[in-house]
């Protein structure tokens, strides 16, 4: 077991997009932040940074969190999928194309957050109904308020995947 | 936004987090799923020298039946107590109200156990847990105690817990064969914090009357508000719809809320009366 000081790094090793990184970090370290600037990953945004807007959602584990209010060392081990590990030799996931097809995003900055939503909902619930999608869809916020073409996007995303 | 600096560390064992707890005292804070902990740091609300990360502690997670209770680690995430089909067959009021806690990402990392032991007077899990006369498992180094509910919650923010012990477990005890339960909510509408909220148990006779019920309101105070009026209405009565009516109607009865920005007090008490004939009105018809 061990102890990490006040002031002092730790090693931490994820997997995120099917890929090991390790990486020295201070305990006090938000995992968006470790995503975006030790990783590189900016896809996953930050946005209000207090748990209630969803743009930094990414799954960990398999489950939908906001990276927001994670410790990069309490993910320590985990498998991380961010809104870049989505796409497959090149061919968007059934989502991105959703949100492309019926123009499910106005400014883009709520849209990584709302298509890892929408995945980890397909997951488990290939078909959802609208009241599902729009109850999936609670922890993010579109200041766009583009929420109607957001749920056809994921709509369409549901039709295409169960071809 | 960041918190301040802290210290950190992961035991593997109960054994070992306790000895951490020991060790650090008042600096430390116990590390669960973090969804009330790190915005609190972040704010500078709390402020502690180190965070001893339950999170990789085997076995606290998951529900099981054990004798007459339903034990649910105190890691488990609202998610898990939400879908557990153990909880949602014995315990329907309980799988309701992890449901209707914040939205689906805090649900997946929020733990049951973390939200007892913050006792914010707005969370649902207080809530409910008192009307289902819950007591709560706390370990320390001398040994283990169990602590109801209603002794738990003392303040706003404030719970029995000691500072050498950690929250283990929940037990909830198993209601009789036509007993129901249920929660009812009014949230925020931004926040999804509870304005005002109530959870019922409703133990009916084979009759259709009442046997037994317990009350308990939220939004109302610093912890969660049994009301007693309403309970002492039912008692004995046929649970017919006006009966639940003019019992709820009691349901802020000797409380004293106050103001805030959102809602005034006589607003929250109306409410009280709402939802707890809302929540008692599905409790009795969800005979389990």
């Amino acid at each position: 077991m061990e102890q990490t000081m006040k002031d002092e790094t730790r090693t931490i090793a994820v997997t995120v997009n099917g890929t090991k990184r390790q990486a020295e970090v201070e305990p006090r370290e938000l995992l968006v932040y470790f995503l975006r600037d030790h990783l590189g990953l900016t896809g996953t945004h930050v946005g209000c940074d207090t748990s209630q807007c969803g743009a930094c959602t990414i799954l960990l584990d398999g489950r939908s969190v906001k990276s927001c209010t994670i410790l990069a060392v309490q993910a320590d081990g985990a498998e991380i999928t961010t809104v870049e590990g989505l796409a497959r030799e090149g061919a968007l996931h059934p989502v991105q194309e959703g949100f492309g097809e019926k123009h499910g995003l106005q400014c883009g900055y709520c849209t990584p957050g709302m298509i890892m939503s929408a995945v980890y909902l397909l997951k488990s619930n290939p078909r959802p109904s609208e009241e599902e999608i729009r109850r999936a869809l609670e922890g993010n916020l579109c200041r766009c308020t583009g929420y109607v073409n957001i749920i056809e996007a994921v709509k369409w995303a549901a039709a295409a995947s169960k071809k | 936004m960041f918190p301040a600096n802290f210290g950190y560390v992961a035991p593997r064992s109960l054994q070992e987090a306790l000895e951490l707890l020991d060790k650090h005292g008042e600096d430390a804070k116990l590390l669960a799923g973090g969804h009330s902990l790190i915005p609190a740091m972040k704010l500078r609300l709390a402020r502690p020298g180190c965070l001893i990360d339950l999170g990789r502690l085997p076995g606290l997670g998951g529900a099981r039946i054990e004798g007459d209770s339903l034990a649910i680690g105190a890691l488990t995430v609202h998610a898990d107590v939400a879908s557990s089909e153990l909880v949602r067959r014995r315990l329907p009021g309980l799988a309701e109200a992890a449901s209707l806690i914040g939205d689906v990402q805090v649900r997946n990392r929020g733990t049951i156990g973390g939200s007892v032991a913050h006792a914010d007077p707005a969370a649902d899990f207080p809530v409910i847990l008192t009307a289902l006369n819950a007591s709560f498992v706390l370990v320390s180094p001398s040994g283990s105690r169990a602590v109801s509910a209603e002794d738990f919650f003392v303040d706003f923010y404030t719970t029995a817990l000691a500072a050498n012990e950690v929250l283990t477990e929940i037990r909830v005890p198993l209601p009789s064969p036509g007993a129901g339960t249920s929660y009812a909510k009014l949230p925020h509408p931004a926040s999804g914090y509870v304005v005002v909220s109530a959870g019922a148990l409703v133990i009916r006779q084979p009759s259709g009357l009442c046997a037994s019920v317990r009350v308990a309101i939220g939004g109302l105070g610093s912890v969660p508000f049994r009301a007693r009026a309403t309970e002492a209405a039912l008692q004995g009565q046929q649970l017919a719809p006006e009966i639940i009516a003019a019992a709820a109607a009691k349901a802020a009865e000797g409380a004293d809320p106050d103001d805030d920005v959102y809602a005034g007090a006589d607003y929250k008490r109306h409410m009280a009366t709402v939802y707890a004939r809302k929540a008692i009105e599905a409790a009795a018809s969800n005979k389990r």
